[in-house]
């Protein structure tokens, strides 16, 4: 964090724009931290509005509850869909753009009065699909499949919006010039940065894709031209399964940056850290295949060779974060002294930290909920048991909810102290938000996917099919099921209730923090590694750790790895099995 | 690896970070890397060995010529009988049998042996639709001016039910459509009224 203070030389004319971090020491554009705030100010309210729809939905798709009429179910999960995957998650990753370049380098943001019409875009956007959506006139759910057709102007707004997402990432990558340019800083760009690289590179390709599919679906939307729905499909796909790629590469940035925060976790090996964020950029948007392996536009060839992002590189990528994080973490523990046996380090880790046991969570549910349902629903033949039933929302539960929204969650009781200078509000309820939050999602994403496999479907008013010309009954352990993900989800929405509490309190009626940044000052009013610096307390002289034997120097993890596999193994041939007692299908 | 300094994520590394691994490290990548190879060789060895594969015969074709084959395939193989309007056909072993997926009914009911090999066509009329086998969880997606000819083999007799579970619309979830496969010996004389009350489950005990 030295070089804050070596590069002021440069810049010291344009010393009123900055406020110096008295935490971090890292030099803060203040149109960065207006920038920073009005996204997250954003992504709040999308949260909670997309919360609202959660709340309703699941308490429809609680059999025995079974609260919407079946226009507003369908319509409250459109609002649901577009609210927390588009407009919560990319206002929070414009961010977290900001943040990663602007803040992280000394950086002013060269073109802040674009910054501020890309927002009013996103903004104007968000308010039109929102628009069409309330008043009925896009109950076309997320993925608006053509020819399900919505108002244009539902199309319009994406546009718009997209539009501004796509000018925040350029102002991105021409905040790295200039902070290149102006040297504020030396080396390499930290890794934290070099993920959100990562997520802006894939978020340009994914916003192509956007762009390539919203503005003919807009045209045919006012019967200008035809869409082929395969067509749609393909190309859509390449917008929502790459985004939420975006997500990953943001998320994994975080996971990085919340180890540093928390426990002083260190980069292991830079050079494995990066190359795996580099898979990302080369194989990740190959994804789009997951959604159309039981179509009928594409051959076998096409699909395995897409599904598998290309033999599978993308998933060696997570497996190696999956891996270097908690390794970082453990390494950061042990260099700080908590050497004691081979949990020792995980033991004595802050679990009071709202951003440590969010960082836990978001690893741990990511990766063995998230990440093992994910490839092998992924794989092409298992998707036949898998596609459009209640497992594949069952998966995307685990990685953008339990994965990266509560990274996001997690960086945020950070953020509050660092970027908005307030004292976290109720910090009690928050410390406990990740447990309440986290937890529900697992016992709803565990009992969602399970039951999946008795065939449910997503996406479904009714599942006891009233009305229809043929009865049908699901084996009753579904309603168990049903009722477990309902708590699992109402637990996991009081989680996400507190979230918006906590940091709305904060952010419009919160205490500012003052001067003192000492631990007698803060102590219970912030996460303890904003006054505990724990990254300030690694040795700076070249340092030995100790082997522990076939192990090596990090035992923990390599354990906690190996266990991971071991479930992954399981799991992935078990779904062989179930698929073979199926039909002959060629 | 002996000695090293060490630094966070949110530092700016200096001079070249372009290291060996740490011995773990390597250890983990083999393990990972090994297991990538094979998840990828699992989906090709499946279509030399495996029995359920979405392959298929693919072709484009437009929604009324689609309509027209269903037509006459129900005029083919129709038995004249039909359950809650939706006309039962019973087409013999190996044909091409075309199913209707459109807002919101699967047309016509099947009859099927079991063990005998047919090939189910699946297109829409209208917008995307799912097609999922009860209580089999079998899942393909019917996409308009396509048509999706699966080869497929009913292994077990049963009265199965079509869910669609793809959203098609505000009567998505009464899209419920109907197959009965015969076993194999009592073969064409099942008779309608066995197809009444609660349906028969096989493979309930998964």
């Amino acid at each position: 964090m030295s070089q804050a203070t070596a590069s002021t030389g440069a810049m010291g004319t344009a010393a009123a724009l900055f406020r110096k971090c008295p935490t971090t020491g890292l030099k803060v554009h203040k149109d960065a931290d207006a920038l920073i705030k009005a996204n997250a100010v954003a992504a709040t309210v999308a949260l909670l509005i997309g919360g609202i729809a959660a709340t309703l939905v699941l308490l429809t798709r609680w059999q025995t509850v079974h609260l919407l009429s079946d226009e507003l179910f369908y319509r409250w999960l459109t609002v649901h869909g577009m609210n927390m995957l588009i407009f919560f998650i990319i206002f929070f990753e414009m961010a977290v753009l900001y943040f990663a370049s602007a803040v992280l380098l000394n950086c002013r943001v060269p073109t802040p009065k674009l910054g501020w019409v890309a927002f009013a875009l996103m903004v104007v956007g968000a308010l039109m699909v929102e628009w069409t959506m309330f008043t009925g006139r896009a109950d076309v759910l997320f993925t608006s499949y053509v020819p399900l057709r919505a108002h244009p102007a539902f199309y319009l707004g994406v546009i718009l919006f997209a539009v501004g997402a796509i000018v925040v990432t350029a102002i991105f990558f021409a905040t790295l010039v200039v902070a290149k340019r102006e040297e504020t800083y030396t080396g390499s760009v930290p890794l934290v940065t070099f993920g959100g690289i990562t997520a802006a590179i894939i978020a340009a390709i994914t916003l192509g894709h956007g762009a390539a599919i919203y503005i003919p679906t807009f045209f045919w939307s006012l019967d200008m031209m035809n869409v082929d729905p395969q067509v749609y499909r393909l190309v859509w796909w390449g917008l929502g399964h790459s985004s939420q790629q975006i997500n990953v590469a943001a998320m994994v940035a975080i996971w990085y940056l919340l180890g540093a925060f928390t426990v002083g976790a260190v980069v292991v090996n830079e050079k494995i850290s990066r190359t795996a964020f580099v898979l990302y950029i080369a194989f990740i948007s190959m994804a789009s295949a997951h959604h159309l392996l039981v179509d009928p536009g594409f051959g076998p060839s096409w699909k395995i060779v897409n599904t598998s992002y290309f033999m599978y590189m993308a998933v060696l990528a997570s497996m190696l974060h999956g891996f270097t994080v908690p390794a970082g973490v453990e390494m950061g523990m042990r260099l700080r002294g908590y050497t004691q046996g081979i949990f020792g380090w995980l033991r004595r880790a802050p679990w009071n930290d709202p951003g440590f046991s969010a960082l836990v969570f978001s690893v741990v549910v990511f990766g063995f909920v998230g990440g093992i349902t994910g490839v092998t629903f992924g794989t092409e033949q298992i998707n036949i048991v898998a596609h459009n039933t209640l497992r594949i929302p069952g998966h995307f539960h685990a990685t953008v909810v339990s994965g990266t929204a509560m990274a996001f969650m997690g960086v945020t009781y950070y953020v509050i102290p660092l970027i908005f200078r307030k004292k976290v509000a109720f910090y009690p309820l928050a410390k406990i938000q990740p447990y309440l939050f986290a937890g529900g999602m697992l016992l709803f994403s565990l009992t969602m996917t399970f039951a999946g496999t008795f065939g449910v479907p997503r996406r479904h008013y009714d599942i006891t099919f009233a009305g229809a010309p043929f009865t049908l009954e699901y084996s009753p352990a579904v309603n168990v099921m049903l009722a477990l993900m309902a708590i699992g989800g109402l637990i996991a929405i009081v989680g996400g209730g507190i979230y918006i509490l906590v940091t709305v309190w904060s952010v419009f009626f919160g205490q500012p923090l003052g001067d003192d940044m000492s631990e007698a000052a803060l102590a219970g009013s912030v996460p303890p590694g904003v006054y505990k610096r724990p990254f300030t307390e690694l040795p700076e002289e070249e340092v030995e750790l100790e082997e522990h034997g076939a192990l090596g120097m990090m035992p923990g993890t390599m354990i906690l790895v190996l266990i991971f596999f071991v479930a992954f193994v399981v799991y992935y041939f078990a779904n062989w099995k179930l698929l073979s007692a199926m039909w002959q299908i060629g | 690896m002996s000695k090293q300094t060490y630094a966070t994520g949110v530092t700016p590394p200096q001079g070249v970070w372009w290291k060996p691994a740490h011995k773990s490290e390597k250890v983990w990548f083999t393990i990972a890397f090994v297991w990538c190879m094979v998840l990828f060789a699992m989906m090709p060895l499946w279509h030399l060995r495996g029995g359920q594969n979405p392959t298929g015969i693919r072709a484009k074709v437009e929604p009324r010529d689609y309509l027209v084959r269903v037509q006459q395939f129900v005029a083919d193989y129709g038995t004249g009988e039909s359950e809650n309007g939706i006309p039962v056909v019973e087409p013999p072993p190996g044909a091409d049998v075309y199913l209707l997926a459109a807002q919101y009914q699967w047309t016509p009911v099947l009859r099927l042996q079991e063990g005998a090999e047919y090939t189910l066509h699946l297109s829409s009329l209208d917008v995307n639709h799912g097609f999922n086998l009860y209580p089999f969880n079998v899942n393909f997606q019917v996409v308009p001016g396509y048509d999706y000819g699966l080869r497929v083999t009913p292994t077990e007799a049963g009265d199965y039910r079509i869910v669609c579970n793809e959203f098609c619309g505000v009567g998505h979830h009464l899209m419920v459509g109907k197959v009965l496969v015969m076993p194999a010996e009592d073969g064409a004389s099942a008779s309608a009224d066995q197809t009444d009350g609660a349906p028969v489950v096989p493979g309930a005990d998964r």
